[in-house]
């Protein structure tokens, strides 16, 4: 896939893709300063129901901001040609990533037993909305996950400028969602 | 034009200096084989040539420009003579034409009402959106900043081909048993959001929604693309000080799309809840045919903060290519400089950010706090700065040149005109007072059909008419092109002029016929003018079309590499149309601006011409 038409390195700093991705995460950051501003507009509108977050809404923030600390363990062990750390770590990411997605999941199943359901009041639909929006965004983040770790098992080990760029790409993107989630939950519990 | 042709005194030899100068980044050692173009599946269809992505936004555009039109004409139709007979339309739109006893045909409301709706969303986002930024930010980036292609070929093809994908989707909901989406282009709730509301509220509304949201990532994907080459790519000596202003207006305008059609895609998400999952973001109680419906709670005005959050950038998206192309345009063709070229390019960011805190002037009469709205008034009332900062520049970039009244410049020039008599409503209607009386009336649509939708238009033209030699190697009918532009021109301002006058009458927009109202009677003869003129103007444009494909194959043939005496890096490709990879040998490097024209009495000088030691850079 020619994803660009330039060196490794170009002359002005910074690789176009990784530009390309930070304007990206601008534009997702776009979507959801608009989704929080939607919820900030109609909880002032009143008829607002309040509710407490299940405690597994914050195991789960708790799982993903491991995960990308076990990301940046399996980067910087790539770098130094660890390759059992690297693939080691790379696959707890992976694994973590997706208990993250499975506590989500089991999260909205304790909040609907709660009575918050996605019809009726906005409060509990606005939850649901942004969170699984978010999820998506995680789906995406796991399938990036799963590319870097067919390359690290499917081709022989190699440190590269080439792949140490692609994998720097999947890195940014996971620490990228991750903090998007730490900035919505924290939202969620200053307007709680 | 022909004895400018040979104009080439004081230039240095084009190739020599390229060779000299130019940047080496051993391109062509690494693409051997040309994998971009080595069969015609890879060359036309799934290409990942910014030059071929270009044309085919283009006559993707024209092809939604003939049919967003022609439903112009329908509803025209309906509106000029109202007791017509239409059973003649029979053959083209089929049932949604009513026979009664006597033979007489009518045209349905909901079809009418779905001709409208569609219009203005074929209009805005397949014209106005992709047929002119796609196309020429395609075609002009790479070849004005001096790269090989877009950062991303790849995402630049995924780019086209979801737009393709979204215009297929529009294209068969036009085809439903209910009809298309019929609740205006803004698709507010509760029409868009009950699929039960109208005829074209159910799978109508399903396929625009579908047809919208392909069509966003398409315009993601091409922005990030924009943005990154713009930033990254340039080639050497090629400061952001250095650009040409279309390459700025391009830039601001991926900026703008980039970060404001996300709002727009959280709106839909929220819109798609409503409609599948029963939420209710946009829904209060409510009832349907007698009916109470199962919502709660929510409010129709946050879909249209969404919206507009978009939908006035996209105003701006729409506009600010065409100002980009505009000033080249009228830069070359009056021998000029740009006049105040810093300003330009900071009343380009100006707008840019403006347009981003004025989106409730769209929303003056949804019941927003009187006192927001001031807030509101105020910013709209500041764009005019800038906007008029532009026109004075465009003015004096004109005056005491040395004016080729070439068929682009026309275009430039009544681009001009146009921006300033729709502008200057603008500034009416941007008053929430005066917006009281206005709103919704025709003054409205005559206000954002001239500054946006003719004006647009012409920046368009001016484009395909000035770098059309770029796309095809030849020149189109000049003679043909003239006629075009005085029937659009003097048509337009015949179907939109007398608009004013009805709107400020207080004649509101979108409805069905007015020969029924007393208040509105007396306006018949006008409607019939103005269908008249509609009518007109749309044959002028088949014109353009003939002119097009016609000289794709039999135009004047370009036989100098720089037709135009143009600075830009564009006319310095080895063959007119250029291969993949732009520049066959070296990329040319920049030594100065883009608009050394009349200097020290040099004719014109190009940006690739070293500054002399004795010479001011007018950069600096």
């Amino acid at each position: 896939m020619a994803l660009t038409q330039s060196g490794p390195v170009n002359r002005f700093g910074i690789h176009p893709q990784k530009f390309a991705l930070w304007a990206a995460m601008g534009s997702i950051v776009m979507m959801f300063a608009s989704l929080t501003s939607a919820y900030v507009v109609r909880r002032g509108a009143g008829n607002w129901l309040e509710y407490k977050l299940p405690l597994l809404f914050f195991i789960s923030t708790l799982v993903l901001l491991i995960s990308s600390l076990t990301l940046h363990w399996s980067y910087s062990s790539y770098k130094k040609g660890l390759e059992l750390r690297y693939k080691s770590f790379l696959v707890v990411t992976l694994l973590l990533g997706l208990a993250f997605a499975v506590l989500q999941y089991q999260g909205w199943l304790q909040l609907y037993s709660y009575g918050i359901e996605l019809k009726g009041n906005p409060s509990g639909s606005f939850f649901y909305a942004i969170s699984g929006i978010h999820l998506a965004h995680i789906l995406g983040g796991l399938a990036a996950l799963t590319v870097a770790g067919i390359h690290a098992f499917g081709l022989p080990f190699a440190v590269s400028e080439k792949r140490r760029h692609r994998f720097e790409l999947v890195c940014h993107y996971w620490h990228f969602v991750d903090v998007l989630w730490v900035y919505l939950l924290t939202f969620m519990i200053i307007q709680q | 034009m022909a004895e400018v042709l040979e104009n080439k005194v004081n230039l240095p030899d084009v190739d020599q200096l390229i060779r000299e100068q130019g940047y080496d980044d051993h391109f062509h050692e690494h693409h051997h084989g040309d994998k971009y173009q080595s069969g015609f599946i890879s060359k036309y269809i799934f290409s990942m040539d910014h030059k071929i992505i270009a044309r085919q936004f283009l006559i993707t555009g024209m092809i939604w420009a003939v049919i967003g039109g022609l439903m112009s004409l329908i509803f025209r139709l309906q509106l000029g003579f109202p007791e017509e007979n239409f059973a003649w339309l029979r053959p083209l739109i089929g049932r949604w034409v009513t026979v009664n006893d006597a033979g007489v045909g009518t045209i349905t409301p909901e079809f009418y009402y779905a001709m409208v709706t569609m219009h203005g969303t074929i209009i805005v986002f397949f014209v106005l959106t992709a047929g002119l930024s796609g196309t020429f930010s395609n075609l002009l980036i790479p070849l004005q900043v001096g790269a090989r292609d877009m950062a991303s070929p790849f995402l630049n093809m995924l780019s086209y081909w979801f737009f393709f994908l979204s215009s297929i989707v529009m294209l068969l909901s036009l085809f439903l048993s209910t009809g298309p989406f019929s609740g205006g282009w803004t698709a507010y709730p509760p029409l868009s959001a009950l699929p039960q509301a109208s005829d074209g509220s159910g799978a109508g509304m399903t396929m625009w929604l579908v047809s919208l949201t392909l069509f966003v990532v398409s315009v993601l994907l091409g922005g990030i693309n924009y943005i990154t080459t713009v930033l990254n790519l340039r080639t050497k000596g090629m400061s952001m000080w250095k650009l040409p202003l279309p390459i700025w207006a391009f830039f601001t305008t991926a900026v703008l799309g980039l970060l404001s059609f996300p709002v727009l895609v959280s709106g839909f998400l929220l819109l798609f809840f409503d409609r599948s999952l029963g939420t209710s973001f946009y829904l209060s109680e409510i009832f349907v045919g007698g009916q109470a419906l199962d919502f709660a709670g929510g409010s129709p005005i946050l879909y249209q903060h969404l919206f507009w959050f978009l939908g006035h950038p996209e105003v701006y998206i729409i506009i600010l290519p065409a100002m980009g192309i505009v000033s080249e345009v009228l830069s070359v063709n009056s021998r000029r400089p740009i006049f105040g070229y810093r300003f330009m390019v900071y009343s380009i960011l100006a707008i840019g950010f403006l347009s981003f805190i004025v989106w409730a002037h769209h929303m003056f009469m949804s019941g927003v706090n009187p006192f927001i709205s001031n807030f509101f008034v105020i910013f709209t009332l500041i764009i005019a700065v800038p906007s008029a900062v532009k026109v004075f520049n465009w003015l004096t970039t004109l005056y005491g040149g040395n004016i080729r009244l070439t068929t682009a410049a026309l275009y430039g020039i009544g681009f001009v005109s146009m921006f300033i008599s729709g502008g200057l409503t603008g500034i009416f209607l941007g008053n929430s007072a005066i917006d009281v009386q206005q709103h919704d009336t025709y003054f409205v649509v005559a206000h954002f059909h001239i500054v946006m939708g003719v004006a647009a238009m012409f920046g368009m033209f001016a484009g395909v008419y000035h770098w059309y030699p770029k796309m095809y190697g030849r020149f189109m009918n000049e003679t043909l092109g003239k006629i075009h532009f005085w029937g659009t021109m003097i048509g337009a301002y015949a179907i939109f002029w007398p608009m004013h006058y009805i709107g400020m009458a207080g004649v509101p927009r979108r409805y069905y016929r007015f020969d029924t109202f007393e208040a509105f009677k007396h306006f018949g003869a006008l409607n019939k003018f103005m269908t008249i003129a509609a009518i007109i103007v749309f044959a002028c444009q088949i014109l353009f079309i003939i002119n097009f494909f016609y000289s794709i194959w039999k135009g004047r043939k370009v036989t100098s590499r720089n037709p135009y005496n143009a600075n830009t890096l564009e006319w310095t490709t080895e063959t007119i149309v250029p291969g993949h990879g732009n520049w066959e040998g070296n990329i040319p490097t920049v030594q100065r601006w883009a608009y050394d024209y009349n200097k020290d009495e040099r004719e014109f000088i190009p940006q690739y011409v070293p500054v002399g030691p004795d010479e001011k850079d007018e950069s600096h």
